[in-house]
């Protein structure tokens, strides 16, 4: 038996499990009763799904941007080498996603409810209540809290990666600093960025259970259009139209990206 | 030995360097002086310390005791982007995300010269190192050699004072390396620029070098020229450094004769008073073979290796054994007389 046999059952279960389903999908959006339609895509262009899609994108470039800058500064400090715990901290970064992410949002419902513990903390020491929850912002802090590691590994590698001796050069002619950081360490490290980017970016994009859970049902992202068509509405054939729009904007952003990183010169994800 | 010259002559003065890395003691207590466009090198086995203190000089590490002068100012709390020194690094340590002509013009333009002017100095740095054209090529399209001629231009180009050099040629095959040598030495001649050169090469210290100073468990050993580390080590560390010796225990009767092997020998040496103990060194090219008669010294051929230019043979005498380099080949078990000429008997104090 050469190799590429040994790749065949993968590509029967591919065809199987991904490329039949992905072109039922495709069938059930432009397909009624074995006639084409346009119609489920025209429905999308209503106001209702439009500004959900806008909210979807909005939201996931926000949770985007605040892990890549909470996460930068971390992985930055733990790649130091003067850093002597390093191993604990990357290991409480990494801890929460051996727990189910379902678990773990539920568990921060639970905290930010409106007679949660904080609140109800917050009641004993006779202090105003705060609302978290049910907002956009809640939904963020979801996604963030969620998909923070997902930023901090791709970027802590990277770092790890760059030769200090290419950090002293830079030193050793001229450069303080803030110059070496710029110059050097940061275009050095974008690969890891766009890496993390991407990682944090589609989930964020895509997630229906964050904004069930911390959204409470009135912040209406693409995911739970999706949801909310295959489990509630039974409309399968809107529902397949709007997976097809998301799939779309998502291969956009990953060529987008995957060029950017292979102008960079980065041995990055794809 | 180097003659003391004026104070003003110095680029780089060490006093009371010492470095202790946890609890290992790097260097102990160093005190050198550089002198303006001299190439000194560095040399010792791995592990000397003679890396930690170029470190030091460059500004990446700082001694846990002493001074560095730079042009008679202490730069010890100097950062290095701030030191009129570039370094060239052991691994070239180009940057992998720019061409060619943006790693050698990076320092000019932090210092924010003109874009025309950047572009002149860049190709004339370019020309220097003999890789003319060279501007738009990406860094890893780059041979091992060519690397290392970008990472000197790249230095060189910031129009340092000092050159400091890590084992630039360590990575090079043999023949590139010698090369090279030979192409630092023309290029430091050129400029005429001090160069720091960082060694475990006996021989290329030997070659490029204006002076040496030999390093071994953290303290320089010896400073000299490379004839006179050659000619006359000062103790046998470094006499069994640099080069191949016969190093023997002897006597120095009176000035000028010397007691070893139980046979007396004249000498050239005198000072070091009557019957002190002190250890002999001789080169074994200067063991000249002759007939068994006509030897000081009596001995049987051990072995013989075809070294190229000459054999190398050895040869005992019951009480040692010699390493002869002839180029005439004697036979195995076949019994020769060596002469030792007076000059060729080099004293070094016993330690």
């Amino acid at each position: 038996m050469n190799r590429k046999s040994l790749a065949y059952p993968y590509l029967i279960w591919a065809a199987i499990f991904i490329v039949v389903p992905l072109l039922l999908i495709v069938y059930f959006s432009f397909f009624e009763g074995g006639q084409f339609t346009l119609q489920n895509y025209e429905k999308f262009l209503e106001d209702y799904y439009i500004k959900a899609l806008f909210r979807s994108i909005q939201l996931a470039l926000t949770s985007t941007i605040i892990c890549l800058v909470a996460a930068y500064p971390l992985a930055m400090i733990l790649s130091g080498k003067q850093m002597s715990n390093k191993q604990v901290i990357l290991l409480l970064v990494v801890l929460p996603m051996w727990m189910n992410s379902l678990l773990r949002t539920y568990a921060w419902a639970s905290l930010l409810e409106n007679n949660g513990v904080i609140n109800s903390m917050l009641q004993a020491l006779q202090l105003p209540t705060i609302k978290f929850l049910y907002g956009n912002s809640a939904v963020v802090f979801g996604m963030v809290y969620n998909f923070f590691p997902f930023m901090v590994l791709p970027i802590y590698n990277v770092l790890c990666k760059i030769d200090h001796s290419i950090v002293e050069a830079s030193y050793d002619l001229g450069a303080d600093k803030v110059t070496t950081f710029r110059k050097v360490i940061l275009p050095l490290s974008m690969p890891g960025v766009i890496t993390g980017i991407v990682m944090v970016f589609m989930p964020a994009l895509t997630t229906f259970l964050i904004t069930r859970l911390l959204g409470g049902g009135k912040v209406m992202l693409i995911g739970n259009i999706i949801e909310e068509q295959f489990t509630r509405t039974r409309d399968l054939a809107f529902g397949s139209a709007v997976s097809m729009i998301l799939m779309v904007i998502v291969l956009i952003t990953l060529t987008f990206m995957s060029k950017k990183d292979s102008l960079d010169k980065g041995g990055g994800l794809f | 030995m180097r003659e003391n010259k004026l104070q003003k002559d110095y680029i780089i003065d060490l006093k009371n360097i010492s470095k202790t890395f946890d609890d290992a003691e790097v260097l102990k207590d160093i005190n050198m002086y550089i002198r303006r466009n001299e190439f000194l090198t560095l040399l010792g086995p791995s592990g000397c310390g003679k890396t930690t203190l170029l470190r030091i000089i460059g500004g990446f590490e700082e001694a846990s005791n002493g001074q560095v002068f730079f042009e008679g100012k202490d730069i010890a709390s100097l950062p290095p982007y701030k030191r009129k020194i570039n370094t060239v690094f052991q691994k070239y340590a180009l940057f992998p995300h720019m061409n060619v002509e943006e790693n050698i013009a990076f320092g000019l333009q932090i210092k924010k010269l003109e874009k025309s002017l950047i572009k002149k100095k860049v190709k004339e740095m370019l020309e220097l190192v003999n890789l003319k054209g060279f501007e738009k090529r990406s860094v890893d399209s780059l041979s091992g050699g060519q690397q290392q001629r970008i990472a000197i231009a790249r230095a060189l180009v910031n129009e340092p004072e000092v050159l400091l050099l890590d084992e630039p040629l360590g990575a090079l095959d043999l023949k590139l390396r010698k090369g090279m040598q030979l192409e630092l030495k023309r290029i430091q001649q050129k400029i005429g620029i001090t160069f720091i050169y960082v060694t475990h090469d006996q021989e290329e210290a030997l070659t490029m070098s204006d002076t040496i100073a030999v390093m071994n468990e953290g303290k320089v050993q010896q400073i000299g020229t490379p004839v006179d580390i050659y000619n006359e080590p000062k103790n046998a560390f470094i006499a069994d450094f640099i080069g191949e010796s016969n190093i023997l225990p002897g006597t120095m009767i009176k000035d000028y004769l010397v007691c070893f092997h139980q046979t007396d020998f004249e000498c050239v040496d005198a000072g070091f008073g009557e019957n002190a103990p002190i250890d002999v060194v001789v080169r074994p090219e200067d063991i000249q073979i002759v007939d068994k008669e006509k030897g000081m010294l009596k001995g049987k051929v051990e072995s013989v290796t075809f070294k190229g230019v000459h054999y190398e043979m050895l040869i005992t005498t019951g009480e040692y054994t010699w390493t002869v380099h002839s180029t005439a080949m004697s036979q195995v078990g076949q019994v020769v007389g060596m002469v030792i000429t007076p000059a060729d008997i080099h004293i070094m104090k016993r330690r």
